[in-house]
């Protein structure tokens, strides 16, 4: 038995009963809210039973699987998973567990379809961060953004055509050179040894000459930084953000970017390692003016999706300078700073959707004094807005001083001004806080309901998190570094489950 | 034992503030009082218990080990305290003096609706500043150095409803955090260094001279910042007085006795750093000079009660990095200790008489409460004479002269052949001790003699009776243990801070200590000459400095003393550093927009381009496509013949 193939067909299986159910006319209008429940429910059993299952063979791979899905053209359905998928695993199933429960139940038209395209994204993702196939991988990054468009299309606010035409255009026009580079990958690779193959373990070891692996590391590098996002290619994010529904918001920032993030590490890195060497300091450059710009952007924006959006692209910089500080310790960094980052603005996305259900608005200036009404739901965007700027002991802080600490090694004028980030970051946090959640209350006709107990402990939940994250990372810490691509599972392909 | 009664000093607090937030107003008005208190009372007497015991016993500090926090392969660092006498004295002077302002506080804030919030915050804030004093690693430390940052950011502005005290909590807040960035690249490159930042690991390298000169220069320059931030030097200074915007109990507990003062201990903790990088203490003992003369001027010129207080916090923390920088930090420690006594004296008194006098500040419209509220007067008149350093009577005097013997026969280094007398310094700090008797006094004087001005009612509840009694108390008497060789030979707190370092006993001039002691008498006789008098020589509106009276004639003395006042209060009014500080803000600002423009320019000009381009193209292609068929046979011979003459011609 294996758990990896389940973990992703759990989800495109609970999709589709929701499409055929959706079809007949006696379902409950929750019908489609409870099956997603169940669902992820399931998945997180099965994640449950993949982290606690004994590993079968030595070696720092903790499952595999594959079987053959075309074979004249050596494309297998093969599935690895390591510490660094495992922990992106929980992210996933958890952040889109607490969205479930906290956001989508309310959701009238069409629900059923909205359920459905959600479990697909999520589905995409989970093969997104297991596949060892580069064609699978492609497979998956595609499925996984496709249903987002069509939830920003069906779902989204007021602007949502242009803002989806947006993200359609930046990520698959990215895709494209992944694609691209991935053949590129495969015919050299075919051309050397006469193997045809999309094996991640054979084509790591493809050898390429300086040029083409700098060519094939920037045709990966683009769609991941387009996705990360990284600042010259940032565009659609604010957009997307904005205009998505909170379910939207709270995957896309939560776990998609995500995406971007494990893809550098595990194809960019782990691939190209020379040329990544040789890339590190632009792409440094690169994460620097990320985390600059995108902070100092956010201190400007006046709607609270907006901000938080911006945010995310300064706090994403810090995953990039520590990834492309090219060592372990960066490495470790970045990666508290992703799930850190998920579970931080996830919560900031749930929030300001949960204000934006009650008062019908995203601008800070007019929202105001929601202390005096909402003292939990505030209670709990302080929380989070603290932790987003970086307050040591919660998880972001653990995350941006390993970054700064790798960085510092590397250049410390650098890592100087990423600390410059930092100020700004208590400067937009702060403006959030002063601005939503206390101020002097705008008088409101009609009253709004505060958070129940059953939310607040699903809130609960994801800052207990944040704070085991800051003050005990050092078990993630050892166990979520990735994988080498040389060190194969024990006979790969051999022993097919 | 003594390692679970350590961690209990903090935990307790920490459970506390905890319960209260979870609590969410669902507790009567008097448990919460009871919780706070309660637990900070637990965490003064096992704070009092752990100071019996190490006193006993004969190992000088205690060790307590947690977890790691985080290692890697370079570097690791790890949650734990260290209980030594340093530390000892700090987590003394949280607790017992924390505790005597929350019993405060029960009485001040009661009825306040958000109860639960303040005493959540406030026992945050005790968790975090003992963290902050008890943790063994710099990292750990930085935890409760940013946690009580946040705690004061929550409690400027915790009555929220008012624009501008949200406004002062975001400034307090973002100033601190500028340096705090500082103080992480100063901990970066330690760590980068030296590889731990455990103190004992620092310690040791650096006496083993294992880090480079420039390294350890630049990493204590940029924790100083951090320090200077957080302790309201210049530039830093303009956050302090806006946060007085908080309830008086939390600017005597966060903004005068325990937070800003955590500068002051982070140096003396990493002291042997320090003494490592000469230049750096000269810059500590500059900064703290022109910290401690200007804001004594800013002080002199304030007409809001809780203001003028602000500003002398300022000025006395100046005064103690003005002792950190003769590289004696037992001295400064001394002060912080006294400094916390009389000052949070003064703020409670604050507090009470700014309740019995309907919530007014301006001390220009108070006057004559000393007949009808002696218990305060007398309080009041405690700490103030402490402030200012009254000969022989109070504590003040002798921690303050204790900082002028040292700064006298302290020598400053420059530069390699370049090396500045601490006379020069010796000066300045007795012209701001000048300052702090006359503005103190000025403050007395206005508060409780002369003519009555406003309607007081009520009576001070016990509650907050008691601790101003017990504070007045310390602040009288509490500097007993330590007094000049020229008096007794006293030296109970350096020896027990430590042991193993006495101070150098200085043959010093008897004449200095009466200087030092005569001066602050000198300012309360002109201030009383300026407003004592039945009709005052100075006439002074909060709003605007009215010149003295012409119609009556000033007296010969009082007019030939009034430059002395005269010349530091054009300066505090001037307030130099205030209008750099704006100066550099508008720049900032014009740049701000000058740059959002400019990118909205550019970003506004390519997407427009980039779509008229496409549109153009579309065009084209639209052109092609036009539906004649005559056109299209065109263009199906004229590609025929330009490919037939292609291939004809190669």
């Amino acid at each position: 038995m294996n758990a990896l193939p389940a973990l992703v067909c759990v989800p495109l299986a609970g999709a589709s009963i929701i499409w055929l159910t959706d079809r007949l006319p006696a379902t409950r209008r929750s019908g489609p809210w409870a099956i997603t429940l169940m669902t992820l429910t399931l998945e997180l059993l099965l994640l449950l039973w993949a982290s606690f299952q004994g590993t079968s063979h030595q070696g720092p791979w903790l499952n595999h699987f594959s079987i053959p899905w075309v074979p004249p053209l050596g494309i297998v359905f093969r599935l690895d998973m390591d510490g660094l998928s495992l922990s992106m695993l929980w992210l996933t199933i958890l952040l889109s567990l607490a969205c479930v429960l906290l956001t989508t139940r309310h959701i009238r038209d069409s629900s059923g379809t909205f359920h459905a395209l959600l479990l697909a994204t999520i589905s995409g993702t989970v093969g997104t961060f297991l596949a060892t196939d580069l064609f699978l991988f492609f497979f998956f990054w595609e499925l996984m953004l496709v249903p987002v468009f069509f939830l920003l299309c069906g779902w989204g606010h007021e602007n949502r055509y242009r803002a989806a035409i947006k993200f359609f255009l930046f990520t698959q026009g990215s895709g494209l050179l992944m694609l691209l580079s991935i053949l590129g990958l495969v015919i050299i690779n075919f051309q050397e040894t006469g193997i045809l193959t999309f094996d991640y373990f054979v084509l790591a070891n493809t050898p390429l000459s300086p040029l083409l692996s700098m060519l094939l590391m920037l045709g990966f590098f683009i769609p991941f930084a387009v996705k990360l996002p990284v600042v010259p290619v940032h565009v659609w994010l604010p957009d997307t953000h904005t205009q998505a529904p909170t379910a939207g918001s709270v995957i896309l920032a939560g776990i998609l970017l995500k995406t971007g993030g494990y893809g550098m590490i595990r194809f960019n890195l782990m691939l190209f390692p020379e040329a990544v060497e040789r890339f590190a300091p632009y792409a440094t450059l690169l994460g620097l003016i990320g985390i600059l710009y995108g902070a100092w952007l956010a201190c400007a924006q006046s709607d609270i999706k907006r901000l938080i959006a911006y945010s995310s692209i300064s706090h994403l910089g810090f995953v990039m300078l520590g990834i492309f500080s090219v060592s372990p310790v960066g490495l470790q960094g970045a990666i508290i700073q992703m799930l850190a980052h998920g579970l931080s603005t996830g919560g900031l996305f749930i929030i300001a959707g949960a204000i934006q259900d009650r008062l019908h608005t995203r601008d800070i200036v007019t929202i105001g004094g929601l202390w005096e009404s909402m003292p939990r739901l505030s209670s709990v965007g302080l929380f989070f807005a603290i932790a987003s700027l970086g307050i040591p002991g919660l998880g972001n802080f653990a995350g941006e001083f390993l970054v700064l600490f790798a960085t510092w090694s590397v250049s410390p004028f650098i890592a100087i001004l990423a600390t410059g980030g930092l100020i700004l970051a208590s400067v937009y946090s702060l403006k959030l806080v002063n601005g939503v959640f206390l101020a002097p209350s705008s008088s409101r006709a009609e009253p709004v309901s505060d958070f129940h107990a059953g939310q607040m402990s699903i809130l609960g939940i994801l800052m207990t998190l944040l704070v085991i994250l800051g003050l005990y990372p050092q078990p993630i810490m050892t166990f979520s570094l990735p994988s080498p691509a040389t060190i194969t599972t024990s006979n790969s392909g051999k022993n097919a489950s | 034992m003594a390692e679970i009664l350590l961690s209990l000093v903090v935990v307790i607090p920490l459970a506390a503030s905890v319960i209260l937030f979870l609590s969410a107003g669902r507790l009567s008005g008097f448990l919460i009082g009871a919780i706070a208190c309660g637990a900070i009372s637990l965490s003064a007497i096992f704070s009092a218990i752990l100071a019996g015991l190490l006193h006993s016993q004969l190992s000088p500090s205690l060790h307590v080990f947690f977890w790691e926090w985080m290692r890697t392969a370079d570097f690791s660092t790890g949650i734990g305290f260290t209980l030594d006498p340093l530390s000892l004295v700090m987590i003394l002077i949280v607790t017992w003096v924390g505790l005597l302002i929350h019993l405060y506080a029960t009485r001040y804030m009661a009825g306040d609706p958000g109860l639960a919030r303040f005493f959540g915050c406030m026992t945050l804030f005790v968790a975090s500043m003992l963290l902050l004093v008890l943790s063994s690693d710099l990292l750990c430390m930085f935890i409760g150095w940013e946690g009580v940052g946040l705690c004061s950011y929550l409690l400027i502005g915790f009555w929220y409803t008012e624009p501008a005290n949200l406004a002062a909590a975001r400034k307090a807040f973002i100033i601190t955090r500028v340096g705090d960035a500082a103080m992480l690249c100063g901990l970066l490159l330690l760590a980068t260094e030296a590889s731990s930042l455990q103190v004992d690991t620092l310690l040791q390298t650096v006496t083993a001279a294992k880090i480079s000169q420039s390294a350890l220069t630049f990493s204590t320059l940029l924790i100083l910042v951090g320090t200077l931030a957080k302790s309201a030097q210049l530039p830093f200074q303009s956050w302090l007085p806006d946060a007085m915007a908080g309830p008086t109990p939390t600017s005597a507990l966060i903004h005068a006795a325990t937070m800003v003062t955590a500068g002051i201990y982070l140096i003396a903790r990493l002291h042997v750093l320090f003494t490592a990088t000469p230049l750096v203490l000269t810059i500590m003992a500059v900064v703290g000079t022109l910290t401690l003369f200007l804001a004594a001027c800013n002080a002199l010129v304030q007409s809001d009660l809780k203001r003028i207080l602000a500003w002398s916090t300022v000025s006395q923390l100046g005064y103690m990095f003005l002792a950190l920088g003769t590289g004696l930090w037992q001295v400064a420690l001394f002060h912080l200790m006294t400094h916390a006594f009389f000052k949070a004296l003064l703020f409670l008194c604050a507090g009470a008489i700014i309740t019995r006098v309907h919530h007014e500040q301006d001390i220009f419209r108070m006057g004559g409460l000393f007949r009808t509220m002696p218990g305060i007067a007398l309080a009041f008149l405690a700490g103030a004479t402490s402030l200012a350093g009254f000969p022989l009577l109070t504590a003040g005097f002798y921690s303050k002269e204790l900082i002028l013997s040292s700064v006298w026969n302290a020598s400053f280094f420059l530069a390699p052949d370049l090396i500045l007398s601490g006379h020069v310094f010796w000066v300045v700090a007795l012209a701001g001790a000048f300052l702090t008797s006359l503005y103190i006094s000025r403050c007395f004087l206005l508060v409780f003699m002369g003519k009555a001005k406003t309607h007081e009612s009520g009576q001070t509840p016990l509650l907050m009776a008691i601790p101003l009694g017990c504070l007045s108390f310390l602040a009288l008497f509490g500097g007993m243990m330590e007094m000049p060789d020229a008096l007794a030979h006293v030296h109970l707190f350096t020896e027990m801070v430590d042991p193993a370092h006495a101070l150098p006993s200085a043959d010093e001039p008897l004449w200095l200590l009466l200087v030092g002691g005569g001066i602050p008498v000198l300012g309360a006789l002109l201030a009383w000459i300026f407003w004592g008098q039945r009709n005052p020589v100075l006439h002074e509106t909060s709003d605007e400095p009215a010149p003295p009276q012409t119609s009556q004639p000033v007296p010969i003395l009082a007019a030939c003393l009034l430059p002395l006042f005269r010349i530091p209060s054009w300066l505090g009014r001037y307030d130099f550093p205030a209008r750099l500080s704006k100066g550099v803000s508008i720049l900032i600002n014009g740049m701000n927009t000058f740059a959002l423009q400019f990118r909205a320019c550019i970003f506004m000009n390519v997407s427009h381009q980039t779509l008229m381009t496409l549109r153009q193209g579309n065009l084209l292609m639209a052109y092609t496509q036009n539906g004649r068929v005559r056109w299209y046979a065109a263009w199906i011979a004229g590609g025929l013949c330009a490919s037939l003459a292609l291939a004809g011609l190669t």
